[in-house]
């Protein structure tokens, strides 16, 4: 009898000690969850820089911490980004060879490193210089069977990093992202590229296309560059012509 | 008390007794078979970029498709991660040196089996040195154990890359210094003989001479240290030192090797280089199997024609039709499967393997085509009848029987290996493999399992290091003779001359030759051709069969040639065959290759660790 009564005392104070746990773990465990919201898009003089889906990252590096780490930004395809983060100072650094872009210098300590103050939420335009710029995308459908676009480039980067455009291509894709990732069009055609100031191509619709709008881009190679830079994403509907 | 103090001395005689079940150092460099068990261990540990032992590791990037449910999925991506093929394995280095230094050190060993174990091991440390910096680039190179003096900071363990060419430069170096220590022997296979040091060193150093020359034109590929990257001014000397180690084996310095020639049918005798363990001449250092002794593998159970097979499995690899198509025509031409006539009619092939006649007889000792067999059965693929009209009858389980207008009743309308689009273990290409498969009866038995060894190094490489080696330093009659010699065995009659050696010929040679032996993607990194063989954009039905030999073609996605029969009754051409292009609707991805994925990602945990080590570029 004495035995039953020492067992259920003990069960008794588990018990009491899981709800003391209970009433104070929150508190004491718990970290602040973080404080501020870094966004912003990555622009030359202003104009975003458009790009692949998921094709382009930059760290964000904090000392004062032990061993350190980067964070991963990975920028969206209209160039924007975003990242919660702990309110305190970053590093940006946009890693080499990323981008259709080269970073822009900053001074002789930094390099091409960007020193953040973040505190709260903060908004930024990360001015970068990219290869070319693509200005004055025009889409025209011819019937429902084909899409024409034309364009032309401004190269930006000029003297000894200059570099060569390898093609100019037109994609089409049923979904918002478009890109030269085999995944994300489902038909293209390449521009003859003699002359970068007036760019013409025009893609089939595949015959199987049963949407009434589709969504076209137009994306610019640059030779030895990996990463594409895109005009912006332009929906268009068949409404009228089918 | 005195009974405390008495249990207490006892107690500590007991408890220093010699230990039964662990070995002491001194005792194991005694007797010349312990520091044999600890070799063998580190013999197993070996790293290969492709094995039998992982039947997915040999036929990656397109040149097969995946017959498997679980791994279609591999056709639908479209990126590699950038620390696939990475590997960091100090552990191992450690080990390696460990042994090394006790060996030293002990003194109870005959000095000739020292020096063996010796030179060994060293030939494993550079082996596993030579494999890293192809993944990694240059790594940190640490020949001695290094111990932890807890003084609370390891900074001096901390130890920065070495430059890629320093690394190549240490593999090279061993090879040379080890080959004379090592046995002069062409029958020991799963050892390290002269011949496998040679072999390595000539490898090596093709590779570090083809990144120097060819990493010019991908600045991108490079670090400013030269931790990846090498001075092409350094190319002629690595193509000199492997065309000469090359040559040591080729003139028989090493023993007795020489191209694997004793099957009067061609094919056969190609497939026989890599099942027929007994005096085989053609292999220089393998991993070994034995049945029986727990060390087997399974690439036979998982890759056997699936109908008949001795368990229900099989038929994984599916050559594509981009490598079938590869092999050239018995007088030496690249030209297209001929499925259709001039004005694009299909042909009609009175034999269901007739559209493969002619070609290189390494297609049939690589592939098993329709209408060959395996185990002395024959294969059924074909995937359907096609009517007079141009209807299709197949079926969607295998060896399916059905009606159809002009049928006999139920007919079977698809093959028992089908090809079956979508339906695992059936020969989706229509195409299965058949280099490295066992013929011995119970390999495709889950309980027996297959001793078929892996090559690792054989003579036909060599051949072709050096004649990669000699066109490169402009010696294109050497270049001309090593190329027929391997061209030759393989049935083709037409001889290459001086003038015909160019680039394109000796790389599209190192793709039909050493397929399925894991050395492709090596091949397409030191070339710097992987990102535009790779380039993430599907190939189209026309595009498949241009440009057969040329070796930027795209290798994005996997094809396949399925066989119909042809129901035409009264017709000259009933019950012949007709062949069609296809692509395996589970193929919607396109591989790419991105500069970042030429070198292995260095784990952020080794980079926090040391920051002496820098990454790679580009990812």
């Amino acid at each position: 009898m004495e035995s039953k009564f020492k067992i259920m005392k003990a069960i008794y104070s588990i018990l009491f000690l899981g709800i003391i746990l209970g009433f104070t773990s929150c508190e004491i465990d718990n970290y602040a969850e973080p404080d501020a919201f870094l966004s912003g898009q990555i622009t030359y003089e202003g104009d975003p820089i458009m790009i692949g889906f998921n094709e382009v990252k930059f760290q964000l590096w904090q000392s004062g911490f032990g061993n350190e780490g980067p964070i991963d930004v990975h920028v969206d395809q209209d160039g924007s980004f975003s990242a919660r983060m702990f309110s305190g100072h970053y590093r940006l650094k946009l890693d080499e060879g990323q981008g259709p872009f080269k970073a822009n210098f900053v001074n002789e300590q930094l390099g091409d490193t960007i020193l953040l103050d973040l505190n709260g939420d903060q908004n930024i335009n990360l001015e970068v210089t990219p290869y070319y710029m693509i200005r004055n995308s025009q889409y025209n459908m011819t019937g429902s069977t084909s899409i024409e676009a034309s364009t032309s480039l401004e190269q930006i980067i000029t003297g000894e990093d200059a570099k060569d455009v390898e093609r100019v291509t037109l994609y089409l894709n049923s979904t918002i992202f478009v890109s030269s990732n085999n995944d994300e069009n489902i038909a293209r055609g390449d521009a003859d590229i003699s002359d970068l100031s007036n760019l013409s191509m025009s893609v089939d619709i595949p015959e199987n296309y049963t949407k009434d709008y589709i969504f076209a881009r137009i994306g610019v190679k640059i030779s030895g560059v990996e990463d594409m830079i895109y005009s912006p994403v332009e929906k268009l509907s068949f409404t009228g012509n089918l | 008390m005195a009974v405390l103090a008495i249990s207490c001395t006892s107690d500590s005689e007991f408890l220093e007794r010699e230990p039964t079940n662990i070995l002491t150092q001194d005792q194991i460099f005694t007797d010349p078979d312990l520091p044999l068990t600890i070799l063998a261990d580190l013999y197993n540990r070996y790293k290969d970029f492709g094995t039998v032992k992982d039947w997915a590791s040999l036929s990656d990037f397109n040149v097969a498709y995946w017959s498997e449910a679980g791994r279609y999925g591999h056709f639908q991506n479209t990126d590699r991660g950038y620390g696939d093929w990475g590997s960091w394995d100090y552990g191992y280095i450690r080990e390696m040196n460990l042994f090394l230094e006790r060996l030293e050190a002990s003194t109870g060993l005959d000095e000739s089996d020292k020096s063996r174990f010796t030179a060994e091991a060293r030939f494993l440390r550079a082996s596993y040195y030579f494999t890293l910096v192809q993944r990694m680039g240059g790594v940190p190179l640490i020949t001695n154990t290094e111990t932890y003096d807890f003084s609370g900071d390891p900074s001096y363990l901390q130890h920065p890359r070495e430059t890629e060419s320093a690394i190549y430069d240490f593999v090279i170096q061993e090879g040379e210094a080890i080959k004379n220590i090592l046995p002069t022997d062409a029958n020991t296979k799963s050892r390290a003989t002269k011949g496998a040091a040679l072999a390595m060193i000539s490898r090596a150093a093709l590779y570090a001479g083809s990144i120097a020359k060819y990493g010019a034109t991908t600045s991108q590929v490079s670090l400013p240290g030269g931790e990846v990257g090498i001075p092409v001014a350094k190319s002629d000397a690595y193509y000199t030192t492997s065309l000469e180690a090359a040559k040591e084996i080729i003139s028989g310095q090493a023993g007795n090797y020489a191209l694997y020639n004793k099957k009067p049918d061609l094919s056969e005798n190609f497939a026989s280089i890599f099942y027929d363990k007994s005096n085989n001449p053609e292999a220089i250092f393998v991993e070994d199997f034995m049945l029986q002794s727990g060390k087997v593998h399974g690439f036979t159970i998982s890759n056997q024609p699936r109908f008949g097979a001795e368990e229900e499995e099989g038929g994984r690899i599916n050559p594509s039709l981009n490598l079938v198509q590869s092999f050239e025509t018995l007088n030496g031409e690249c030209l297209p499967l001929p499925n259709k006539d001039n004005s694009g009619n299909f042909i009609t092939y009175d034999e269901i393997d007739g559209i493969f006649e002619g070609r290189d007889a390494r297609l049939k000792g690589t592939v098993i085509v329709p209408g060959s067999s395996f185990k002395g059965r024959n294969v059924d693929i074909w995937a359907g009848v096609q009517l007079s009209d141009g209807t299709i009858v197949s079926g969607d389980s295998r060896g399916q029987q059905k009606e159809f207008p002009g049928s006999n009743g139920q007919e079977q309308v698809v093959g028992f290996d089908g090809p079956i689009d979508g339906l695992e273990f059936t020969a989706q290409t229509g195409f299965y493999i058949r280099k490295y498969q066992d013929p011995k009866a119970g390999s495709g038995q889950r309980g027996v399992q297959s001793d078929v060894w892996f090559i690792r190094y054989r003579y036909s490489e060599v051949l072709l290091n050096a004649a990669e080696a000699a066109f490169e330093l402009e010696q294109p009659e050497i270049s001309a003779d090593y190329m027929n010699q391997v061209r030759s065995r393989a049935g083709i009659t037409t001889a290459l001359t001086p003038g015909d050696i160019t680039f394109d010929r000796i790389a599209h040679e190192r793709y039909v030759e050493l397929a399925f032996e894991g050395l492709h993607l090596l091949d397409l990194k030191r070339w710097r051709i992987a990102h535009k063989v790779l380039d993430g954009i599907s190939i189209s039905p026309d595009e498949i069969t241009q440009d057969i030999c040329d070796v930027t073609k795209r290798e994005t996605q996997p094809y396949g040639l399925w066989p119909y029969k042809i129901h035409n009754p009264g017709s000259p051409d009933d019950g012949n065959f007709i062949y069609k292009v296809v692509k395996p609707t589970r193929v919607t991805g396109a591989t790419r290759f991105r500069f970042g994925n030429y070198y292995s990602e260095i784990g952020q945990d080794i980079l926090n660790n040391n920051p002496l080590i820098i990454k790679n570029p580009n990812q």
